[in-house]
């Protein structure tokens, strides 16, 4: 841990992307679950994640990122899914 | 050499700003203070400077701006008073703890309720504590040349701070008094162009402002700003010394006026330190040992130095134009403290008598004879009278 005199004024992160290091998916208490064959590939919940816990591969969704992923559930709304069935649902984890 | 005009306060610390060509002003109109953003709003009209105007829909919304276009890289002012800076408040903590020196002048205005438009000094002493740098003001005169100094103070790369640039609503802000102007050339020479620090809009380096900061780390910020406001003083008096240079005046930590041989004294900032000397000068005929200290640099407070011009003294009377409901006025604590401090390191003597009088709230006058019926008290109490009543209101109905 830095000691205040190593700190930089204004509480200024001056490197790009440090907050990889920063793993917030502790803070989870529902964990979205994807299921496959509800998804159309819309990528509506890549788009709205306010992280960037959907995992995304050759332009399709390839689950989450559960060491950044909070739970929000925003991505679980927002999921059209196929014939009224959603392609995110949320659990509570520790089930 | 400068211009002698007759302006009022708020001409006055338009023209600075206008001289300060600043990059970003945003701003939210507010009584006492709305002249000065109007003025300046002209100034933009007329292309006189180069600044984006940003008209936002309340002080807090001007003061965000101000941070996001301080952070971005930016020469940034607003303007405000009374319940804009109330409503600013959170924000102000902001720009203060992300180091951001933004320049705002407070035309010092009464809070409500009840609502008032008049000056006192419960906004300015409502931000205290803000992390701000805070310089206090006379007379336009002192208005204008603290709002120059103040790009200087804020911008120095050992604090980068927020300056706020108090003058008092009415009296001061809309009186026309004689002053001088610095010519253009000369204030954007004393000024010089913006540095930015760690700006945003360097694409080359992407940073990140407004973290999440908890219990690892938030402790250790703090103490550092503490630092950097423990230098604050050290700017203010070199940029002040050279400020005389170029102007021929002379501004310190705080102005003492036949203090250095004098046994009773008033503490009094702003407009009603002019009068106040007026009357030290009717007790000094009077062969009364009167004399008068007006705090400039309120924030940081310089204790030390204000300490070593009062401990001589037999009594003391701060004077507040400002409540703290249920304290003492908040002038009135900063005294107490410094005196009991110098007193400690002194070794020896119990220091001055010290009594604590309200005046002037909500743009109350505040004449000769209120200061002389405080210094009688003072003469008084100097010659063994005892403490009648610590704090009191003065120039009430009763």
């Amino acid at each position: 841990m830095k000691k205040w005199t190593e700190l930089e004024p204004g509480t200024v992160i001056l490197e790009a992307g440090s907050s990889v290091r920063f793993k917030t998916g502790s803070w989870r208490s529902f964990r979205p679950r994807w299921v496959p064959e509800n998804c159309i590939q819309c990528l509506m919940c890549w788009l709205y994640c306010p992280d960037m816990a959907v995992k995304v591969a050759d332009g399709k969704v390839a689950g989450f990122d559960y060491d950044y992923c909070k739970g929000c559930g925003v991505c679980a709304k927002e999921c059209p899914g196929k014939q009224g069935k959603k392609a995110i649902v949320m659990e509570a984890e520790g089930k | 050499m400068g211009k002698i005009v007759a302006v009022t306060g708020n001409e006055a610390v338009a023209n600075a700003l206008r001289q300060a060509d600043p990059d970003v002003c945003s701003l939210y109109p507010i009584t006492p203070q709305s002249d000065i953003v109007q003025r300046f709003s002209s100034f933009v009209s007329n292309g006189q400077v180069r600044t984006e105007l940003l008209n936002a829909e309340s002080e807090h919304s001007a003061m965000s701006a101000a941070i996001g276009a301080a952070a971005a890289g930016g020469r940034v002012i607003t303007a405000t008073s009374s319940q804009g800076l109330a409503l600013m408040w959170e924000m102000l903590h902001i720009a203060a703890g992300m180091n951001m020196p933004i320049i705002m002048p407070l035309v010092n205005r009464a809070l409500s309720a009840p609502i008032n438009i008049h000056g006192d000094h419960s906004d300015g002493m409502g931000a205290r504590d803000t992390g701000w740098v805070q310089l206090w003001s006379e007379s336009a005169q002192e208005a204008y040349d603290n709002t120059i100094m103040a790009f200087r103070i804020g911008e120095h790369m050992d604090i980068r701070l927020p300056v706020m640039v108090c003058m008092d609503g009415f009296i001061v802000s809309h009186s026309i008094a004689r002053m001088e102007y610095l010519e253009d050339a000369e204030v954007s020479g004393f000024i010089g162009p913006y540095q930015p620090k760690n700006p945003l809009l360097d694409m080359e380096h992407p940073k990140s402002f407004g973290p999440l900061i908890l219990t690892d780390l938030y402790h250790e910020y703090k103490r550092l700003q503490h630092e950097i406001m423990g230098r604050v003083q050290d700017v203010v008096l070199q940029v002040s010394d050279e400020f005389a240079k170029l102007s021929g005046r002379r501004y310190g930590l705080f102005e003492s006026y036949r203090l250095e041989d004098a046994e009773i004294a008033l503490v009094i900032l702003n407009s009603a330190a002019g009068t106040s000397k007026d009357v030290v000068d009717e007790f000094r005929d009077k062969g009364i040992k009167a004399g008068l200290l007006k705090p400039r640099l309120f924030r940081p407070f310089p204790y030390a130095e204000v300490g070593q011009a009062l401990k001589h003294l037999k009594a003391v009377c701060v004077m507040d134009r400002a409540d703290s409901f249920g304290g003492y006025g908040p002038m009135f604590m900063e005294i107490s403290s410094t005196l009991y401090q110098a007193v400690q390191a002194n070794g020896a003597g119990a220091g001055p008598k010290l009594i604590n009088k309200i005046y002037g709230l909500g743009g109350r006058d505040y004449m000769p004879h209120d200061a002389g019926r405080v210094l009688e008290e003072l003469h008084e109490i100097a010659g063994g009278a005892p403490v009648r009543i610590v704090k009191e209101y003065i120039g009430v109905r009763e």
